[in-house]
């Protein structure tokens, strides 16, 4: 082999391809080094700058729009796929930021390492997005799984908190494992990590009914499937969610979520037809236990935190519903609900969160009796969350779950939407439940008021609560643009 | 239509639609400390919305068989969602049931809700905009959307200002009635991609689909799933249990309501979109059908009559009550449609007064039992009137509205099928005895009970929103040909389209073949 040759404009490129990430990996850094610098009592500024930094980068986005633009010999990619997931994580992120006004100072999470933590692992998320080479897809999932293992125990004083960490990062240590071991056969039979070219190979039958190779992907998808708590896979769920501090719950119900199935859908949309019948059966199975145990666990539970865990893993069901058939209408819907449930699964969170007040014994949900009536506005919007959750017209939840039932119907996966609706039937009972206790039951004498919301969180409620009511009801133009970004990978 | 008609009529039903909506957006910018105020805005509301109903009516052509006043907007194109409203002979009734009964349920509730008025009004509102919705929407998803609306407000109703098990009540009312109609929504989906693949459009138009030739077995299926959505709204025997629970939990208005319009969305629902769309499975499954609503009819009236409660006696003489008008529609000839529509209207109007009346005595003794009251009508002589016209309607005394209804229903239903029309006419009795022996026990006989003997009688708020009740049950009984005639076109083009679709469909099927074996293949 002769000398590397540098090629300035394929660097450049290659430069331009990944610069949304860039700012927020700048963002990150420089909080970090600033915290250093910053006196105690500033460290609000640090939250303006990487709210700032996000929407840079969101902004970057927008301006590099949907076009392809692929990046270091095709490990990387910024399509309208990897477009849409990015405006996802960082609309999950800046939401997130917005709620830390107020909430950090509650709850002790005011310091520099949370912000950057929280960069870094977007920026993470990010890659895994827009990576087109299982390596990158790797990499991208250790960046995100790393500083969310260390959020997630940002509470080091609270058992709960400590317990939750270990516990996802053990878990999430073998799920990474797993990925790699798959990655590995996957590199094994066809020499090869990129996905464009394994999905040539699959499609001219080099390697469709390889058995090597359809294990391969069985253990990437039980890789990304603990990191999306698909059921079995779904174990550390509950108490990673309980135990985090509640803000960072709503990150990784939403962000950790959509960057895992990101990967997921750009993996199955280019494989999928090449593992058929084989793998669709595999993701029925997943997809109608995933939103059973999901709902039944989460109509047993007080705790409204656990309540939210045990609904979030329902909804990564009906996200999978849309994978099963690996076609367009499916994989659209898909990218439809992740945004929607980002929104929708995150304002419940926010709402919840200033209502709770203490960690652990707060999330009661006795705690949130008489809440309906006294305080309309945190009662209206907990409420058309929840309702959005429950996918009942007219909210974006709603036309999100229509159109992944639609997918399956369209596939003649008629079981499956039926189980799907049910499904949803049962979810209703328990999201109801938390809405009889703000509306139906009246609250206790010493009942401690809500806290007051800052600003920047009231503004983070109003943008969730616009979203859910404006795709609900003219969810056009999203829709069409879930749909560019599916077929922009196919193409 | 040209001219100023067409001018009037080009948005009017959307307007329709959202007025209400526009009135609960209003009132959330009221001071909640004014609770006078905000009854007055949503009474305005209300009645602006009625009188915006009129030209629909008197606009309204009966010679045209189809929809009227259609309005189309794309709404998601790209999958052929679109936005289309519209009114028939079917549905026109209807819209003006809920319009009527929306002002006069909101007069009731001036003394009787206190707590949360604001809230309260907005939900009445909103439920208002679900059920008009649901009339006039001719796109499948439209449809949908509205049906699910009306199930928020109407558990708020229940869960909030409800009775002492309101929130069991509510729950189970949701639950029952949203779990009915979620695989509703699978089969409008599934009939969309048949659509797509017999036709290449993709759209939910209605009436788009009431053209296809959907095979037996999809038929059957899909029949069903609707089946299952309406028949728990309806509610037939035996998906009728949550109504028990609800009416008697709900405050006055909700039960009202209630019995009114949300009941007759199931029935509309058969009428509208589960005959039409698959009639072969809606004939052969007829007797099925008429065979529910006649144990309903009997069931309902039997255990009305054990009933302690007046209110739960009036809910289960629902369950029976709306057995007929099943009766009626799954008759599939003329008579029967139409008595079925028609006593929709009567069953709104009569049931909704009924439980008005103990709303009435509620609010005045707070308490239902029968056992506390007797000798009313010495003490209540404005009141005694009142509540005898409306019991005898309900029972359908000639000359007054039940009787139309009933007597076209049977006429209808015995053209169709003899046996169960001889034993749903019992339930004709049994609605006598039931509802005068009530009558008797709290109106008749002397005062028994001290508590009763310094009761106020009817005041002049609740004689203005009786006395229009007590005229339609008149008119409708004396000259139902008002009603009658703007229906005929659009039910006997009905009947014949379904007859002819029947037909069609069934062409490819051997001739005398068993339904096991047309839906199971079973001895094929």
């Amino acid at each position: 082999m002769g000398p590397i040759a540098i090629d300035a404009q394929a660097l450049l490129r290659s430069t331009y391809s990944i610069l949304p990430e860039i700012l927020v990996v700048t963002t990150a850094l420089f909080v970090l080094f600033v915290d250093l610098v910053l006196p105690e009592e500033n460290k609000r500024v640090l939250c303006g700058v990487s709210i700032l930094g996000v929407a840079l980068s969101l902004f970057a986005v927008f301006a590099m729009g949907p076009a392809r633009i692929s990046g270091f010999s095709g490990a990387i990619v910024h399509d309208g796929l990897g477009a849409f997931f990015e405006i996802v994580i960082l609309s999950a992120c800046a939401l997130t930021l917005l709620m830390a006004t107020g909430y950090s100072e509650w709850e002790g999470t005011h310091k520099g390492e949370f912000y950057s933590l929280l960069l870094l692992s977007t920026s993470g998320m990010m890659f895994m997005a827009k990576g087109t080479d299982l390596m990158t897809v790797f990499l991208g999932l250790e960046t995100l799984s790393i500083p969310i293992y260390v959020l997630v125990g940002f509470h080091r004083h609270r058992m709960s908190s400590i317990e939750g960490a270990l516990k996802y990062f053990l878990l999430g240590a073998f799920a990474s494992g797993f990925l790699l071991y798959g990655i590995a056969l996957i590199y094994a039979v066809a020499g090869t990590t990129k996905l464009p070219v394994l999905a040539t190979m699959l499609y001219d039958a080099r390697l469709a009914g390889n058995p090597l190779f359809l294990a391969g992907a069985g253990l990437l998808l039980v890789g990304l499937a603990f990191k999306v708590s698909l059921v079995p896979f779904h174990m550390w769920t509950p108490d990673a969610y309980e135990g985090a501090p509640t803000l960072v719950t709503a990150f990784m119900s939403a962000a950790v979520k959509a960057a895992a199935f990101a990967a997921l859908i750009r993996f199955l949309l280019l494989t999928l037809p090449g593992m058929q019948p084989a793998m669709g059966k595999v993701l029925w199975i997943l997809a109608v236990l995933t939103m059973t145990v999901g709902n039944l666990s989460a109509l047993q539970q007080d705790n409204v935190k656990r309540m939210l865990a045990y609904s979030s893993i329902a909804h990564a069901g009906y996200v999978l519903v849309g994978m099963v058939s690996g076609d367009v209408l499916g994989g659209q819907a898909s990218l439809f609900y992740l945004l929607v449930y980002a929104f929708m699964n995150i304002g419940a969170f926010g709402v919840v969160m200033l209502i709770a007040q203490k960690e652990d014994e707060g999330y009661d949900i006795r705690n949130f009796a008489g809440i309906g009536f006294r305080y309309p506005a945190l009662g209206a919007l907990l409420t058309l969350f929840l309702v959005s959750l429950g996918g009942i017209p007219p909210t974006a939840g709603f036309i999100g779950k229509f159109y992944l039932f639609s997918a399956a119907v369209k596939n003649g996966y008629i079981w499956l939407a039926v189980i799907g609706v049910l499904n949803s039937a049962v979810s209703i009972y328990y999201y109801l439940r938390l809405v009889v206790y703000m509306y139906m039951i009246p609250a206790s004498a010493d009942a401690p008021a809500p806290r007051p919301p800052r600003i920047a969180f009231s503004l983070a409620l109003c943008a969730s609560a616009a979203v859910v009511l404006v795709l609900g009801v003219l969810p056009r133009s999203v829709l069409e643009f879930a749909e560019r970004s599916v077929l922009s990978l196919l193409m | 239509m040209t001219g100023i008609p067409a001018i009037i009529g080009s948005n009017l039903l959307t307007a329709l639609i959202f007025l209400p909506l526009a009135g609960a957006l209003l009132l959330i910018f009221l001071p909640k400390e004014k609770p006078g105020l905000i009854r007055n805005v949503t009474f305005l509301v209300t009645l602006a919305e009625f009188l915006l109903s009129l030209p629909v009516v008197l606009l309204f052509d009966p010679a045209v068989a189809g929809m009227q006043f259609v309005e189309r907007i794309p709404w998601i194109p790209a999958y052929g969602i679109s936005y289309i409203v519209g009114v028939d002979g079917i549905s026109l009734w209807l819209l003006l049931l809920t319009t009527f009964m929306m002002p006069v349920t909101i007069l009731s509730t001036y003394k009787a809700v206190e707590k949360n008025v604001k809230e309260f009004m907005i939900f009445m509102l909103l439920l208002e905009v679900g059920m008009v919705g649901v009339f006039l929407a001719i796109d499948l998803f439209l449809f949908y959307i509205f049906w699910e609306l009306v199930l928020i407000p109407m558990y708020f109703l229940i869960g909030v200002w409800g009775g002492e098990r309101r929130i069991y009540a509510a729950i189970k009312f949701f639950l029952y009635t949203f779990a009915g109609s979620v695989l509703m929504l699978v089969a409008i989906i599934a009939l969309y991609f048949y659509q797509h693949q017999a036709t290449g459009i993709y759209s939910f138009d209605l009436l788009g689909m009431y053209e296809l030739n959907i095979p037996v077995k999809l038929q059957f299926w899909m029949f069903a799933a609707f089946f299952l959505a309406f028949a728990f709204k309806v509610p037939m025997f035996p998906f009728h249990t949550w109504l028990p629970d609800a009416h008697v939990e709900a405050p006055t208005s909700g039960s009202v309501i209630l019995a009114a319009v949300l009941l007759k969305m199931g029935t509309y629902g058969f009428l509208r979109f589960a005959m039409p769309l698959f009639p072969v499975a809606a004939v052969d499954l007829a007797p099925v059908v008429g065979t529910l609503a006649v144990i309903g009819i009997v069931y309902g009236a039997l255990v009305s009559m054990v009933q302690k409660d007046i209110k739960k006696l009036v809910a289960y003489s629902s369950v029976s009550h709306l057995g007929f008008v099943m009766l009626g529609l799954f008759a599939m000839n003329l008579q029967g449609i139409e008595g079925g529509i028609l006593q929709m209207v009567n069953h709104g109007i009569s049931t909704g007064a009924l439980f008005l009346i103990v709303g009435i005595i509620y609010e005045r003794r707070h308490t239902r039992l029968i056992e506390e009251f007797g000798g009313l009508s010495k003490v209540l002589p404005l009141f005694a009137v009142c509540f005898m016209i409306v019991t005898l309607s309900s029972i359908g005394l000639p000359g007054m509205n039940g009787f139309v209804g009933e007597f076209l229903i049977l006429l209808g239903s015995f053209k169709a099928t003899r046996v169960l029309t001889v034993i749903a006419a019992t339930g004709v009795i049994l609605a006598a005895v039931y509802m005068l022996w009530m009558f008797q026990r709290v109106m008749f006989g002397k005062v028994t009970n001290e508590k009763n003997r310094r009761l106020p009688d009817m005041n002049a708020r609740e004689l203005a929103y009786m006395l229009p009740l007590l005229v339609l049950i008149f008119w409708i009984g004396v000259y139902p040909q008002t009603f009658l005639r703007k229906m005929d076109a659009s039910v006997s083009a009905f009947v014949t389209r379904i007859e002819a679709k029947r037909q069609a469909a069934l062409a490819d099927q051997p001739a005398g073949e068993t339904l096991l074996a047309r839906y199971f293949d079973v001895g094929k």
